[in-house]
């Protein structure tokens, strides 16, 4: 759902100018990159609050509801500046947020940059735990299904995987829940973490989002795993490496994983991306307090600084966790450094 | 989205609670569920709908259901409304008496009664109070209804409010649950969360938690439980999910559609109230082809009233009469005749007006569960007459700000109000922005403020049966049921008592119910 603000912002300008960029020495590269994704930065900012102004319906009379009247509409209109054009708003909120302030909510009046950073880590806290159970799991998966290939475990690998795509997120979460805490009554449930709680606490209470997350990006990356490594598989070299008589295992290790890395990467950068900002629907679901929830929530309200700042934060993620993936990939293959 | 419409139900439906002006007419529903004596302590859990992130904990701010609770249990209100009468009975006020025709009244208030930060309660706080809500630059959701308020001052333990013109309902007015009385009137820190109801806020993150424990110095002996929380749950899958699963104790906004599945549930019960709220189907009367009377007529009779009810509303409701009132207010005209789905009659006055072609009815799903439903059902029961109804679908974003009082025919709804009086207000008056049907008549307008200023019961019934007769048979309205507040509770809660005046027991559940050990 809202989503939507941040798809303009893809990885598709930093592939297309990969070519020229290459050129140049790594560490000039990686500054062009990061200097791209500022410019990047700057063009979501202006879709963000040129999309968020076109939303029909504005905060005045949605906060006021039925109930409205033309001078009450008149004095929240007065006393948020909406009179002045909206250049001029874009320009200081932007310039609010080079110097890290994100403005104040329009409804309670509360510093939106720091529920955004708390909100944001409570965010932080699913994906980080989800992707560390998920990325480990989805390459080592995808390396036995590769060393299985078209075997018993593999099948079984691909159904599962493919039945786990299949399913939306939130009806993922909704089995588990019926599941684990309806029936057999084990797992914690809403999954709402609030401040003064320990971590241990904190992770008992998430666990059933983390399935979630876990099951959902997990398959994508096994199944991206195994087809880069399937294809470095099939190449000379491997034949070679297998012909001289290493170990199945020896040749995906040492030989096809260092070139199935890049493909890989991509993946799970986009997957990351992905929890973080996609956790939105398992967030509602599971009633945590995340920064997709704060964004849901400032949307029916129409409540500008706080959809405006979270859009960005999001854009900032996506461009972020693109450039390093594409960082890495270079890296990990020095002939991307040296292109025809 | 479903929040937006929940806020806005919410919002639309909150401002007053019961209204009653005096009359005795208590309607016989209301009732305390499995009386018995009730068991001290333990910690009550509420997973409630249409909490936000950005919720503040400034009374002035407060339009949610959640809000709502808040302000029922950290704070108090001048005047209470009684839950079977609706009547206004003393609260910080003890008692209170009106001179010059209902236009200057004097309350007395209590000077017994402590804030949870220790200070004592003056009559300055409550004059503070009531001038941050009722100030013309004030954000308060109350200040509609205090807009007659000429002045607000302190003389001894009284307090005198003085009108621009009378209203014999002021006490009712100041049961709206944003006037919670806080130091020096909320002035100096509006949402520091300071009150002197019952329960204190420990800690609130808004649109997440609230937590908040028994107030032990108590001016009165309320309150079971030791503790409470809310826990803001938007999802309506996941509040079930938790009432089932016995993780919360309470949820709010169950769809009637849902009931049936719920109540297989083993540890669950369904608490449903009659409300004030009700279902419409706006007609602008100022626009072609609505500005025929006969047309107008033509589309009552064309609807299945019961069916809609049964439909829409799984039987949780009460059939309307085309006018915004039912049996929960006091001076009800129940002696007015049902209006009932009539084919021949709609025929009739559909051929009278002479208007030919579709009409087209707007509609969204984001104007209250099963509204779509509503609307396609109508459109088969106004085919027997030989009226064609073209339903068309609106976005749910926007709908309130782009169809409803834009468009001349669509679909709405309206809560509940402290009274006849602020009902018709909202609904029905000329000078309403919320005047949905723009039925505009000095006629009309005349007869609500003859009966705002009415003292003789008898009289004030007379007018008020007027008033029902003429939005009824002139008025620009379809108003074809009244819809039920819909609660769940594990069974281990007990003595939910039945509020007329509002949902969650009128806000008050947390310090009415107990948990069963």
């Amino acid at each position: 759902m809202t989503s939507s603000l941040e798809e303009p912002v893809s990885s598709k300008p930093l592939a297309s100018a990969r070519q020229t960029l290459l050129r140049n020495s790594l560490g000039q590269m990686v500054v062009r990159r990061i200097l791209l994704g500022f410019g990047l930065l700057i063009a979501a900012s202006m879709l963000i609050f040129g999309g968020v102004e076109a939303l029909p319906g504005d905060f005045a009379s949605t906060y006021l509801g039925q109930d409205a009247t033309p001078q009450a509409i008149a004095n929240i209109r007065e006393e948020l500046d909406l009179d002045r054009p909206m250049t001029e708003r874009y320009l200081s909120w932007l310039g609010g947020i080079a110097q890290g302030d994100f403005g104040t909510s329009w409804s309670n009046r509360n510093s939106v940059g720091d529920q955004i950073w708390k909100r944001l880590g409570n965010s932080l806290l699913l994906a980080g735990v989800a992707a560390l159970i998920a990325i480990p799991l989805a390459l080592a998966l995808g390396m036995v299904a590769v060393l299985y290939r078209n075997r018993i475990p593999d099948k079984v690998i691909s159904i599962l995987s493919l039945a786990a795509i299949s399913l939306p997120e939130f009806f993922i979460g909704y089995l588990l829940i019926q599941f684990f805490t309806v029936q057999l009554g084990v797992a914690s449930f809403p999954a709402t973490v609030y401040d003064g709680m320990g971590l241990g606490e904190r992770l008992a209470t998430i666990a059933l989002p983390v399935m979630t997350l876990v099951i959902v990006v997990l398959a994508h990356m096994m199944r991206m795993t195994r087809s880069a490594i399937m294809n470095v598989m099939s190449s000379p070299y491997v034949e070679t490496a297998e012909l001289k008589g290493l170990s199945a295992l020896r040749i995906i290790a040492e030989h096809a994983a260092p070139n199935a890395i890049a493909p890989v990467v991509t993946v799970i950068a986009l997957n990351l991306a992905a929890l973080v900002v996609g956790v939105v629907v398992v967030e509602v679901v599971f009633v945590y307090p995340g920064i997709g929830q704060y964004m849901v929530d400032a949307v029916t309200m129409r409540d500008m600084p706080v959809v405006q700042g979270c859009g960005l934060i999001f854009a900032a993620l996506y461009i972020v966790l693109n450039m390093v993936a594409d960082i890495v990939s270079i890296l990990a293959n020095p002939r991307l450094r040296h292109p025809r | 989205m479903d929040l937006a419409a929940s806020r806005r139900d919410f919002l639309k439906g909150s401002i007053g609670a019961g209204l009653l002006l005096g009359s005795g007419m208590g309607t016989a529903w209301a009732q305390t569920e499995q009386a018995g004596t009730p068991v001290k302590g333990g910690h009550l859990k509420l997973g409630l709908d249409g909490g936000s992130s950005t919720d503040s904990l400034d009374p002035a701010a407060y339009i949610s259901a959640i809000a709502f609770c808040l302000a029922r249990s950290f704070g108090d209100h001048l005047v209470e409304s009684d839950p079977v009468t609706g009547k206004a009975i003393p609260s910080i006020a003890e008692s209170w008496e009106s001179s010059d025709n209902s236009k200057t009244w004097t309350f007395k208030i209590r000077n017994d009664v402590q804030f949870h930060n220790g200070k004592k309660l003056t009559v300055d706080d409550v004059v503070k109070t009531l001038q941050r809500h009722s100030d013309e630059k004030s954000r308060s959701g109350a200040l509609g209804f205090l807009r007659a308020i000429t002045s607000i001052e302190g003389s001894g333990n009284d307090l005198v409010v003085k009108l621009s013109e009378s209203n014999v309902d002021l006490p009712l007015i100041f049961t709206a649950y944003h006037l919670v009385i806080q130091p020096n009137g909320g002035y100096d820190n509006p949402g520091e969360g300071v009150g002197t109801g019952p329960y204190k806020l420990v800690s609130f993150e808004p649109g997440v938690r609230a937590l908040f424990e028994k107030n032990k110095n108590d001016w009165r002996e309320r309150g079971h439980v030791d503790s409470f929380e809310i826990i803001a749950m938007n999802d309506p899958t996941a509040r079930i999910a938790a009432v089932s699963a016995g993780r919360v104790h309470l949820i709010n906004s169950v769809s009637a559609k849902t009931v049936p599945l719920l109540k297989r549930a083993p540890g669950v019960q369904i608490l449903n109230t009659p409300s004030r709220g009700h279902y419409t189907f706006p007609m602008q009367v100022d626009k072609a082809p609505f500005d025929n009377n006969d047309l107008r007529l033509a589309l009552k009779y064309a609807i299945d009233r019961e069916a809609m009810l049964q439909t829409v509303l799984g039987g949780y409701g009460t059939i309307g009469n085309d006018f915004p009132i039912n049996s929960t207010y006091p001076y009800f005209p129940a002696e007015i005749e049902q209006r009932s789905y009539d084919p021949d009659k709609a025929a009739f006055h559909f051929k009278k007006s002479g208007h030919d072609g579709p009409i087209v009815l707007r509609t969204s799903d984001g104007v209250y569960a099963g509204a779509v439903d509503g609307a396609l059902l109508y459109q088969e029961s106004a085919k027997k007459a030989g009226i064609a109804i073209e339903v068309k679908r609106e976005p749910a974003d926007g709908y309130w700000t782009n169809v409803w009082r834009a468009a001349p025919f669509c679909m709405s709804y309206y809560g509940s109000r402290l009274s006849q009086d602020l009902m018709y207000s909202t609904e029905h008056t000329s000078d309403s922005p919320a005047n949905e049907t723009n039925f505009k008549r000095p006629d009309f307008d005349k007869l609500i403020k003859q009966a705002r200023v009415e003292a003789d019961e008898a009289k004030r019934k007379e007018l008020y049966h007027a008033a029902a007769v003429m939005v009824r048979d002139e008025g620009g309205s379809i108003t074809p049921v009244f819809n039920d507040h819909l609660l769940a509770a594990t069974k281990e809660l007990k003595g939910y008592v039945h509020d007329v005046g509002n949902d969650l027991s009128n806000g008050y559940v947390a310090s009415r119910a107990w948990l069963e050990a």
